[in-house]
């Protein structure tokens, strides 16, 4: 036996070897933004990976990779992913858009699925939890328990699914605090503790009493916290350890069922690139609890919204509303629709300041 | 646009709140240059400072001994650096590199069991009389101690490095560690010394970031001030007095455009945004025009051989 066949030999045991592994193995892989101990987005995802292990056990594999920057270096990640025979890869940032459909086209047989954002092929499907839905209950909260009428809101990048939030919150606000005004700080960084901490102080020296935020850590509630009679809410994760303050209510994102589902698919053969965009409804979005801090009819007001959202009575952008430069965006009774809502760039009437661009 | 939301006093003060962490850092990292030695793992020692302290401060109660952790925390990990590069003369740019990634990989397992805790608060000075002035009291005297702290290590670093005998060796080590080892110096033993000075700092860096300016642990949370303290040092000429400059201005110019921003000032997001880099990149450029320049070993490899 020479050498080569030798060799050739190994090489094909190898391979039944590991197509024998793939077989009975799905492998799933994720790709996240910031660190699994972010306490908020990042957790929250990992916390569906997680749940994804349980419910198939020995039937998939995980893996992950955090840390992940937005750009060039994704795409290796995600290729690197691939090459190791994953069969189905979540890419959860909204900047991971245009290299997961990159990656996609050099593996085919390879399923992606991209959180938050828009491009969608033959083998990449999109989901993304409708947020807004959540600050719209929010806002209303805000709107209630501020003080100084001055809310203050941390913005990380000019996307439409920030600015949906920044429009819903605020609608919500001002529909029970007509006096309300909001002040925007874009941090420019999903996850930068420092940074966070600083932007929610500086909104709290400049009057605002209820902070919201759009960044991943946990810092602005910190900040909150010490200084006294501010008020926050959880972000993506439930951040439980601030409550009943500063911490009053939350946005949960509960990807559990989805990662499950998509799983599912990929395992029976009957993966379909699709375009998930669920809500509070059917439980991607939660809220967490509403403290005692809040006043009993706020919280009720609150849950009611809750509810009539989550049974379609009420779409949280509903006319009339008009743009920020006052021209008409929705009639009266007229709701928004999902495509001008995925590609929202414009505040409605009554924000201040300019949209990055 | 309101700017009269701006309060001065409060944005001074803040500023020197945020330029700290980088000022701690990068103060270390000049001694450590200024010994000849390029070490390019402060993000990772500023991170293991950052749970260090923590994680002792949540132990004991007390944040005083959870800095104290926090420099020694720094120290050891800079010693990995030190026997990579000083006894195995190892390439100190990839050394200072793995020493990031693995301080970053090492403060998330020591971590682990801090997620969510609130560490002791660290009290503000209320220096009597002082601290009552108006405005300068808020800006100058109503601190933590490390603000203090930080002032005067750029204070003793200087006046170590320019007038004591113990300054000379060191810059005589980094400008020239051959003809240092002729004149009988262990280059060696000062540059680890040096070394761990510097991973001491950066700790101590991170730990302000965990235990005052958060002030809770999440992993990654020092998110680059590590890259920020050594390009202070580069810009700043190897000088003290200009990584003080260069750590105000910048701490400065990130307080301050969040605060533009926050009162709608009408000026594009993106342009504050790089303020703060392009601010204290062109100050230290024009200052640096003089004829300072990099040590003259710094990073090359010192063998007694050679």
């Amino acid at each position: 036996m020479t050498i080569t066949k030798l060799l050739a030999g190994a090489a094909l045991a190898l391979g039944l070897a590991t197509s024998a592994v793939a077989q009975d193995k799905t492998k799933v892989g994720f790709v996240y933004v910031g660190p699994v101990g972010d306490g908020g987005w990042t957790y929250e995802h990992d916390q569906g990976r997680l749940a994804v292990e349980a419910h198939f056990g020995d039937k998939v594999e995980t893996t992950y990779v955090e840390n992940v920057p937005e750009g060039a270096d994704a795409e290796r990640v995600m290729t690197q992913m691939a090459l190791q025979g994953a069969n189905l890869i979540f890419t959860t940032s909204f900047g991971y858009m245009d290299p997961t459909i990159n990656v996609a086209k050099k593996f085919p047989n390879v399923k992606f699925e991209h959180a938050t954002g828009y491009k969608t092929a033959e083998n990449v499907g999109v989901y993304s939890a409708r947020f807004y839905e959540g600050r719209a209950i929010q806002g209303t909260i805000a709107g209630h328990m501020t003080q100084s009428n001055v809310i203050g809101y941390i913005a990380s990048f000019p996307i439409p699914e920030v600015i949906r939030g920044i429009n819903s919150a605020y609608i919500h606000a001002k529909k029970v605090n007509p006096d309300v005004q909001f002040k925007i700080v874009w941090a420019y960084t999903w996850f930068d503790p420092a940074k966070e901490a600083d932007a929610a102080k500086v909104l709290i020296e400049q009057g605002a009493d209820v902070i919201l935020q759009h960044t991943d850590s946990k810092a602005p509630q910190a900040a909150a916290q010490a200084a006294g009679n501010v008020y926050t809410f959880g972000q993506a994760s439930d951040m439980a350890e601030f409550s009943p303050m500063p911490r009053i209510s939350s946005i949960i994102d509960n990807w559990a069922p989805y990662y499950i589902a998509r799983t599912q698919a990929v395992m029976d053969g009957t993966w379909e690139s699709d375009n998930t965009w669920d809500g509070i409804g059917p439980g991607m979005v939660g809220i967490g609890e509403i403290t005692d801090v809040v006043p009993a009819e706020v919280k009720a007001e609150a849950l009611a919204l809750k509810d009539a959202i989550a049974k379609g009575e009420y779409h949280p952008f509903t006319g009339p509303l008009n743009k920020q430069d006052g021209s008409p965006w929705l009639a009266d009774g007229e709701t928004a629709d999902d495509g001008t809502l995925a590609g929202m760039n414009f505040y409605v009437e009554g924000i201040e300041g300019e949209i990055p661009q | 646009m309101d700017l009269s939301a701006i309060s001065p006093a409060l944005l001074l003060a803040s500023l020197m709140v945020a330029a700290t962490p980088i000022l701690i850092a990068g103060i270390g990292e000049l001694v450590v240059e200024r010994a000849g030695v390029l070490n390019l793992g402060v993000e990772g020692m500023m991170i293991t400072g950052a749970i260090c302290g923590f994680a002792i401060t949540i132990e004991t109660g007390s944040p005083a001994v959870g800095f104290v952790a926090a420099a020694v925390g720094g120290a050891l990990l800079s010693l990995l650096f030190a026997i990579l590069t000083q006894f195995a003369l190892a390439n100190q740019v990839a050394s200072g590199l793995a020493l990031t990634l693995f301080g970053l990989g090492l403060s998330s397992l020591l971590g682990q069991e801090y997620v969510g805790l609130k560490p002791a608060q660290t009290p503000d000075l209320h220096i009597p009389l002082l601290s009552d002035l108006p405005f300068l009291g808020t800006v100058l005297f109503s601190h933590d101690v490390m603000v203090y702290f930080g002032l005067a290590l750029v204070a003793a670093v200087w006046a170590v490095l320019k007038y004591t005998r113990v300054g000379l060796v060191l810059r005589a080590v980094g400008e020239n560690h051959d003809a240092a080892h002729a004149l009988g110096y262990k280059v060696v033993r000062i540059r680890v010394l040096a070394i761990m000075f510097g991973g001491a700092c950066a700790g101590l860096g991170g730990a302000y970031i965990s235990l005052i300016r958060v002030p809770q642990w999440t992993e990654g949370m020092t998110a680059g001030a590590g890259w920020i303290a050594l390009a202070l040092v580069v810009f700043a000429s190897w000088k003290p007095w200009r990584v003080l400059l260069g750590a105000y201005l910048f701490g400065g110019v990130t307080v301050l455009q969040l605060n533009l921003q926050a009162a709608g000032l009408a000026i594009p997001v993106e342009y504050l945004s790089m303020s703060p880099y392009l601010i204290t990149i062109l100050v230290l450029v024009i200052m640096s025009a003089d004829r300072s320049r990099a040590p003259g070993s710094l990073g090359r490899v010192f063998h007694a051989s050679g």
